[in-house]
């Protein structure tokens, strides 16, 4: 096991009693009728095993990225349980992340996950340069010492085919598939067990995209790392992923194999979803 | 030994798109397969016969029965209601699937796509790429092509291709969705040598054929969709 969710909710308000079980697909609305709270994430059950790729799909506003950043924790999930692999207590069980303090956040984000943005300005630190950021993710998993970071930030600046001399310019410097892929580079250079994307090429011209989900799917493959990628293309949900969810209002409406939810879709909006495909 | 067992499966498509029509895809279909055994489904088109192939793959869910697999270590599990992960390690050891049609990237070359599964399996890369080549020609695909991507060929160079990539690293089961369709007399029964070859290797094999020569030439049993037993003479 890598990733475990048990019953994770996010609530915007009050919380009250009747906002999980009044909000949802079937009333095909996330605002709670009681209290008027938003149910961003509805009683989410999720599992990710070693090497898995999971596709997290829906329509703007069903929660896809904030399931994300609960995950990340970039938001702190209402109630739920989140275990994940080589987060213990001092037991040696599980422990929630929910319950996790300042410093093992620090444990968590830093060596556990990897989180690439749609907006390289949320991953990367502008005021520090390309090895820079990759060096402040080196520093932050554990490595001290200058030469193995700067070994480590020119590795993978390699690896993301960017030109190696260009270690010292400024993000905003290079292109925006280039500032994608330095993000790319700062997010496995920790060496994460997990690999968070959320919308990763939305916005990029397509023969970048391209190559940035080919070089995804290749260092996947390569290191072998569990991935969770938010996307509202199912292009890039077919070419990179094994199995996937398919969100609404905050619920997971499907839960299936990429090749059986796109061939073979159960969900009414899934079908809808698959049979809007240009 | 069984490597398959399939028990009153069913499968029913419900279109939430068209008001929520139901189709039925296949009812009660009952078969097995043995290891080093083919299986061919026959039957008039629109009756199942993909569907099941597909449920046996679990592209397609079903509606209600059971496909019982038997693992190489001889462990069983039930395709039909295994949770997701389960069949991805499946899909990986074990089970292999021959579509139709090709799906590959455009900016692969029918070397790497058919060497990949070689790769896959742990061979190294030049190794397989020799080996991926000795099988492009052996199904009549044009050296000069080796190194362009398949999807600007013609169709029956694709479809060999597909057969080529399906057939180079077999697992223990292959499930076959008319692999020479669009392929002459000659190649399809190229392929037919290949895959005699792979059954004498063990492998169990479920396939569908539209040509009845190479149906006859490679099946141990040949079930019928439409009467829902073996057939006797075909």
């Amino acid at each position: 096991m890598i990733l475990d969710l048990k019953n994770v909710n996010k609530v915007y308000g009050e919380f009250c009693s009747k906002c999980l079980d009044s909000t949802g697909s079937d009333f095909n609305s996330s605002i709670c009728p009681e209290c008027g709270s938003v149910v961003a994430v509805n009683s989410i059950d999720l599992h990710l095993n070693k090497g898995e790729v999971l596709g997290i799909v829906g329509e703007s506003g069903s929660g896809k990225s904030t399931l994300l950043q609960l995950i990340y924790q970039d938001q702190k999930a209402s109630s739920g349980i989140i275990h994940m692999d080589r987060f213990f207590d001092k037991a040696g069980n599980y422990k929630n992340v929910l319950d996790a303090s300042a410093n093992e956040l620090g444990f968590l984000r830093d060596e556990l996950m990897s989180m690439i943005y749609q907006n390289p300005r949320l991953g990367l630190n502008y005021q520090f340069s390309a090895g820079g950021n990759i060096a402040e993710k080196v520093i932050m998993s554990g490595t001290k010492k200058f030469k193995d970071i700067r070994d480590r930030a020119l590795y993978f600046l390699d690896k993301t085919e960017i030109p190696v001399e260009r270690i010292d310019d400024y993000p905003d410097r290079f292109s925006g598939g280039q500032q994608q892929r330095i993000q790319i580079s700062k997010a496995l250079s920790s060496n994460p067990k997990i690999l968070l994307l959320d919308e990763p090429t939305t916005g990029l011209d397509l023969s970048v995209q391209a190559k940035i989900l080919d070089l995804i799917k290749e260092l996947q493959k390569e290191i072998g790392f569990a991935m969770i990628i938010v996307s509202h293309d199912l292009g890039v949900i077919k070419h990179l992923t094994d199995i996937s969810i398919v969100m609404k209002n905050g619920e997971i409406v499907e839960y299936g194999l990429t090749d059986q939810i796109l061939e073979d879709p159960q969900h009414p909006y899934t079908q809808t979803l698959v049979s809007s495909v240009l | 030994m069984e490597k398959i067992k399939v028990r009153k499966l069913s499968k029913e498509f419900t279109i939430h798109t068209r008001g929520g029509i139901k189709i039925k895809g296949f009812d009660d279909i009952n078969f097995e397969v043995n290891k080093g055994e083919f299986v061919s489904l026959f039957g008039p088109s629109g009756m199942g016969k993909s569907s099941i192939l597909k449920a046996l793959y679990r592209t397609y869910t079903t509606s209600s029965g059971d496909i019982i697999f038997t693992k190489d270590n001889g462990e069983s599990v039930n395709i039909a209601t295994c949770d997701e992960s389960t069949m991805l390690s499946l899909r990986k050891e074990e089970i292999g699937y021959v579509s139709q049609f090709l799906q590959v990237l455009p900016r692969i070359s029918a070397v790497d796509v058919v060497a990949q599964p070689l790769i896959d399996k742990g061979e190294d890369v030049s190794t397989s790429k020799e080996a991926a080549k000795e099988m492009l020609d052996y199904l009549g695909i044009k050296k000069e092509l080796f190194d362009v991507s398949p999807l600007t060929f013609s169709g029956g160079e694709q479809q060999r291709v597909n057969i080529a990539k399906g057939i180079i690293a077999p697992k223990s089961v292959l499930l076959l969705d008319e692999p020479t369709a669009s392929l002459d007399k000659s190649n399809t029964m190229k392929v037919i040598e290949k895959l005699l070859k792979i059954k004498d290797d063990g492998v169990a094999m479920v396939g569908i054929f539209h040509d009845m020569d190479a149906m006859r030439a490679i099946s141990d049993k040949v079930f019928d969709i439409r009467e829902k037993r073996y057939a006797n003479d075909y």
